[in-house]
């Protein structure tokens, strides 16, 4: 069984729903999915201009997975402007700040603020939980 | 590491109260001396800004996660932005010490 996926921090989600390009001839249905986290993992190293080993603190995965994620989102956009793609935003794995957990074996409630490295229930520290999007 | 359990009572068989702002007590429960303190709430009959001023008096204690039945829009906007871990448990007739235990394993 493969490890599982640690969920990712995204502080804000896109502002935008996708990108089409224009002006261009044959244009397919071809679509980019463009992951939260990675639009996250572009906007901390090139907006921000943060270095990998902060940006990796503040998304809760380590370098070395920001470093994917990141090379990752850029060659899904470098191949979205070569190849005339529409590039549209999915959830991925992530989770948006100020977000709820639940976990599934004392049914607790609760948010991971960013100072917490831990990933688990608070009360009963099984690692066992979900992510519920509105509360 | 500081944890504040909303209290009915000031003793540890008191029942845990649902509500967080109206609580009438605050349980301190420091995770590295083990020690335990109980603070009656002074704002629970105020009339407005109750959320607000039961979260300036958690930053006093210097909270870092608090345990509750449930949060007030306001208490929970402000305690997002300072860093402190919220916890909304189901009710089930849990008294204090039930919840010390379950922390502390």
């Amino acid at each position: 069984m493969p490890r599982r996926r640690r969920l990712r921090r995204v502080v804000a989600p896109p502002g935008f729903k996708g990108y089409k390009p224009y002006g261009c001839q044959n244009r397919g249905n071809n679509k980019i999915e463009l992951l939260y986290e990675e639009y996250e993992a572009i906007k901390l190293t090139d907006y921000d201009l943060l270095n990998h080993n902060q940006a990796c603190v503040l998304m809760g995965v380590s370098r070395p997975t920001f470093a994917r994620i990141y090379e990752s989102a850029r060659r899904k956009i470098a191949s979205a402007l070569v190849e005339t793609k529409e590039i549209v935003t999915v959830y991925g794995n992530a989770y948006l700040e100020k977000h709820w957990f639940v976990c599934s074996s004392c049914h607790a409630r609760f948010t991971i603020p960013k100072t917490m490295q831990e990933h688990q229930c608070p009360l009963c520290k099984s690692g066992n939980i979900k992510s519920v999007s509105k509360m | 590491m500081i944890t504040i359990i909303t209290s009915i009572g000031n003793s540890l068989d008191s029942a845990f109260d649902l509500r967080f702002g109206r609580a009438r007590f605050f349980c301190v429960y420091n995770e590295s001396t083990k020690d335990i303190q109980f603070i009656e709430n002074l704002y629970k009959n105020t009339n407005g800004s109750i959320g607000a001023n039961a979260v300036e008096k958690m930053i006093e204690l210097g909270a870092k996660k608090i345990i509750s039945g449930d949060f007030g829009p306001r208490a929970k906007e402000l305690l997002g932005k300072v860093d402190i871990q919220l916890v909304i448990l189901p009710n089930e007739n849990k008294t204090i010490q039930d919840i010390i235990n379950m922390i502390k394993y």
